[in-house]
């Protein structure tokens, strides 16, 4: 990196790391929220009664595979290849539009067949709170990604001189990955461990 | 100066520091991997309480690769690395610390 700045770095990269260990705060606070809430209050519905692990297991392997197209996007960029770059772009916000497709199906079937809304108990306001952000997240990632798309196909603005574009976008797109990661185990896979629980 | 920073501000030379295709598709499967040893895992009851630092370890383990091979900073400037174990360092111990607060440990 040749960048003449103070740090030697590129600032807007730099930026783009602070603002995602702030993000790292935020989503901190709602898990942290989330555990020490989940088992108070109304105990039903709860964790057990209604997540279905195979579904969000889909769901997550649907987002680790969109990070995976969003690396061979950035990939492509930097050689130039900006036919293999569309495609993998589009690829990458259809995935991510599949994981937001599971989230709605979840959190409807969660309101409409187990009673579950953010009203109903502390376990409801937590996980719709923390789930909800992130799915927040991943809406925006998707929109960035569009336009950044748009600005490719109808602006030709999308080069591999203009990399680092397409750069912070993934590095925001690959943080909400790794939140999803951090969200699958301690939610879902612990979350229906009856052991993991204040005492 | 500052016409030339504006100029390079956009444009990082990167082609040659990051993975190949190959190298990315090979993380994605270890990913995979993983993410099946975590379902399949969730389903050994014998495992008890084992269970919570087996999925800790193998959720690590996946959060670990998509920093270092996605999101290049295993071939980054160390300060991107250190901005960001200091955030996710201080997240931990918020949690950690919510949830003694509330009971969980004692």
């Amino acid at each position: 990196m040749s960048d003449e700045t103070t740090t030697g770095l590129n600032h807007r990269k730099l930026l783009m790391w602070v603002f995602l260990g702030s993000d790292c705060m935020f989503f901190a606070s709602l898990i942290g929220t989330y555990l020490i809430y989940k088992g108070s209050g109304v105990p039903h519905p709860g964790p057990v009664d209604v997540f279905d692990i195979p579904t969000t297991s889909v769901s997550t392997f649907v987002l680790l595979m969109s990070s995976m197209s969003m690396v061979f996007a950035y990939a492509y960029l930097v050689r130039d290849n900006i036919k293999a770059f569309r495609i993998w772009m589009i690829s990458t916000m259809i995935m991510g539009a599949t994981f937001l497709g599971f989230q709605v199906f979840e959190f409807s079937e969660f309101y409409f067949h187990h009673d579950l809304s953010p009203q109903t108990n502390l376990f409801g306001t937590t996980f719709y709170a923390l789930t909800g952000t992130h799915g927040l997240h991943v809406t925006v990632g998707v929109i960035w990604l569009g336009i950044i798309f748009y600005s490719s196909l109808f602006r030709n603005t999308v080069t591999s001189k203009t990399n680092l574009d397409l750069d912070l976008a993934a590095l925001y797109w690959h943080f909400v990955d790794i939140v999803w990661i951090v969200i699958f185990a301690v939610v879902y896979l612990f979350g229906t461990f009856t052991g993991f629980s204040a005492s | 100066m500052s016409a030339d920073i504006k100029k390079h501000s956009n444009h990082i030379d990167e082609s040659h520091s990051h993975p190949e295709p190959l190298t990315y598709f090979k993380v994605a499967m270890a990913l995979i991997f993983l993410t099946a040893l975590e379902v399949m895992v969730f389903y050994f009851e014998w495992l008890g309480y084992g269970i919570i630092p087996v999925l800790a370890f193998l959720s690590i383990g996946k959060f670990a690769i998509v920093v270092m091979y996605y999101m290049h900073l295993k071939f980054d400037s160390k300060l991107f690395t250190y901005v960001f174990l200091a955030a996710l360092m201080l997240a931990t111990v918020v949690i950690l610390w919510l949830m003694a607060l509330f009971g969980w440990f004692f």
